[in-house]
């Protein structure tokens, strides 16, 4: 994992003690809010509904045991013993007081964690695959870019008031679990003629104008790379509109002028600042790739087989949570913060702290946060895999959920978030705790439930098989259905399906629908969204509207 | 004709803590909605809300939110506001916690 250097930390004790200063001149009214607003925004600090919330950065998703420790910490000491991962790979703490933000942001900077760039208008905590340099089939480890990408956007100058937010994301598989095509920038990491490169995609993102992004260039050399990119965000520094909010971000930038147009402004930009670049960052790399390196995988399995054998509680813990790793004695393991009923993507200190000794015990010190809201032990060998099952069960972080119909991404919604327009967390813990009563889940299989509680869609409900959307229609919470989307390799953007429902007709309509599937698959191998495709939306609207359906064939 | 005034009061967040909070008729802030003065014509909210702007040093964003009279004092219209007089509806959080909400 990569590991800070002085410079890193020197640079995090700067930053926070400015802004330590910044909080006392706001509480003692040498600054007004105005003027505090952008400063506590840099610093990751917002305001929501109830209280003020610090969005921590876990870039691309990775920590180690001593960090997930120190968050465990700070949600105890200054928040209330619990904390949210979001669908961003960072955590929120939704109760914070600001006097004590000063102290948290020197509590993370002591494990090398901080909140830069999690909020404003700049380049944003950059993600990856949570399954990175762990997953059988990836082609590169996507870590290192993520952290070049990290350190070149960081306090960079020219990209501190952007027009709107900027997402970055990489993966390094075909499989693609970052999501890229939905952010502003997607690099797929691919290999051409031996040499590692990158696929650039530009111009994705959900949001209330939802768009998948388009091939900006389909190999960009790594040595390229970070110029490549300074010239896409300097092209949209300088062409995206600023006259409208809404119409900001890089996707309307890329609409409105077309990737023709984008492509060979970047190209003619490119030069100047592949110049300046002179190397020094390949060497940079060079020593952040060092950081990546692989754990010394151990081989065996010891008593695995058996448990998997005669233990069926095991074996479906195993099978529904896990994934292939590249080493055959091992998996992947992950854990679901989504025990039915729970809040997608919390977890208390406690739980933290257990899945810090469990990495640290047994899985080579690492853990991921996941787009998803889980937590994954990327390298965890299938001979320790009883005995974190177990650990896991008595701390309430077994459910063999992962993928199924209760792996609900919700995002915080009205319960919490200042900007929601409906509430998001009750509508999946009811969703879920529906089909724990039905005892469905494993019948039905994969399924993509996303919840959003607004038209900004941090619950990526574009991209679920069946998303939610949760608006306020003439002072009433109502939810509209999406079908279809899917967030993989071959993105797209889900259809909406009709009306929208009363929040106390969501679960009922899900449950309808899910039946159609039931009702119409050609057998269990066939996912809900396979069905879909074949047979379009026609039977899953006749099951969300009946009465509709009724009258049409009278 | 001008559409009719809906009564409001005046609230924002706390500057320290983030709580919600409301301003009464002496114009002090208090957690609690149904201490909140209920605002029944359009020039006296909008002379309140600028006393509350004032006030920087207590609190954030302060805004006209639209009430109704009830038996135990002002009470929300709007879902919103109902949910900012509580708290969340995942934890006994906030408000509620507190024993600040009325209902």
């Amino acid at each position: 994992m990569y590991a800070y250097t002085d410079f890193d930390r020197d640079f995090l004790a700067e930053r926070n003690a400015q802004f330590r200063a910044q909080v006392a001149r706001r509480i003692d009214g040498s600054l007004t809010e105005d003027e505090f607003k952008p400063l506590r925004l840099m610093n990751g600090l917002y305001l929501q509904l109830h209280a003020y919330m610090l969005r921590v950065a876990i870039p691309y998703g990775t920590l180690n045991a001593a960090q997930m420790r120190q968050l465990a910490m700070i949600a105890d000491r200054w928040d209330k013993g619990y904390g949210h991962f979001t669908t961003r790979q960072n955590i929120q703490y939704n109760w914070p007081e600001l006097r004590d933000v000063p102290d948290m942001l020197d509590a993370l900077g002591e494990v090398g964690m901080h909140a830069i760039q999690t909020s404003g208008n700049t380049i944003r905590n950059v993600t990856a695959d949570h399954f990175a340099g762990a997953a059988a089939e990836e082609i590169a480890d996507p870590r290192p870019i993520a952290e070049l990408i990290r350190q070149w956007s960081t306090d960079h100058p020219e990209f501190q008031f952007l027009g709107r937010k900027f997402k970055i994301a990489v993966t390094g598989s075909v499989q693609d679990r970052a999501v890229t095509a939905a952010h502003d920038i997607g690099l797929r990491l691919v290999e051409r003629d031996g040499q590692l490169g990158a696929m650039v995609l530009v111009g994705g993102g959900l949001g209330r104008t939802p768009m998948i992004g388009k091939i900006l260039n389909d190999f960009v050399a790594l040595d390229d790379l970070l110029p490549y990119l300074e010239a896409i965000v300097a092209v949209y520094n300088l062409l995206g509109r600023r006259d409208n909010k809404y119409k900001a971000r890089i996707k309307i930038t890329v609409h409105e002028n077309g990737i023709e147009e984008i492509r060979a402004r970047v190209d003619a930009e490119f030069p100047a600042r592949k110049a300046a670049f002179n190397g020094a960052d390949m060497d940079i790399l060079k020593r952040i790739e060092a950081d990546f390196a692989a754990p010394k995988f151990e081989d065996g399995q010891g008593a695995f087989p058996t448990h998997y054998q005669h233990d069926p509680v095991f074996r479906s813990f195993v099978d529904t949570n896990t994934t292939a790793h590249r080493h055959p004695d091992y998996a992947i393991l992950t854990v679901s913060t989504k025990a039915h009923g729970a809040t997608p993507g919390d977890a208390t200190s406690d739980q933290m702290r257990v899945l810090a000794d469990l990495a640290e015990t047994y899985a080579h010190n690492e853990l991921r946060i996941s787009h998803e809201q889980n937590v994954i032990l990327p390298h965890l060998p299938k001979k320790h895999l009883r005995a974190v099952h177990a650990a896991l069960a008595e701390a309430g972080l077994a459910t063999a959920n992962v993928g199924l119909i209760s792996d609900i991404i919700a995002c915080p919604g009205m319960d919490y978030c200042a900007l929601a327009t409906a509430r998001s967390i009750p509508v999946a813990q009811e969703i879920a705790e529906r089909f724990e009563q039905l005892k469905l889940e494993h019948e039905v299989g994969p399924l993509k439930i996303k919840i959003s509680g607004c038209i900004n869609a941090c619950g990526h409900h574009h991209v679920g098989h069946i998303g939610i959307l949760g608006l306020d229609r003439a002072g009433v919470e109502n939810y509209q259905i999406t079908l279809g989307g899917d967030g993989g390799p071959d993105a797209v953007i889900g259809e909406r399906a009709g009306p929208g429902f009363a929040y106390d007709e969501v679960t009922d309509a899900i449950e309808r629908l899910v039946r159609a599937y039931l009702d119409v698959r050609q057998d269990p191998s066939e996912t809900f969204l396979d069905t879909y495709r074949r047979l379009g939306a026609a039977p899953f609207k006749a099951a969300l509207y009946p009465e509709e359906a009724k009258a049409n064939a009278a | 004709m001008p559409r009719a005034f809906t009564p409001k009061v005046v609230t924002a967040n706390a500057l320290l803590e983030g709580d919600v909070v409301y301003l009464d008729a002496q114009g002090h802030w208090t957690r609690d909605h149904a201490k909140a003065d209920l605002i029944e014509d359009q020039g006296t909210a909008e002379i309140r809300l600028l006393e509350a702007q004032a006030q920087a040093h207590e609190i954030v964003g302060a805004y006209l939110a639209d009430a109704q009279a009830g038996p135990h004092g002002p009470e929300p219209i709007h879902f919103r506001e109902a949910f900012r007089t509580r708290g969340p509806s995942n934890y006994a959080h906030g408000k509620q916690a507190d024993g600040v909400t009325t209902e």
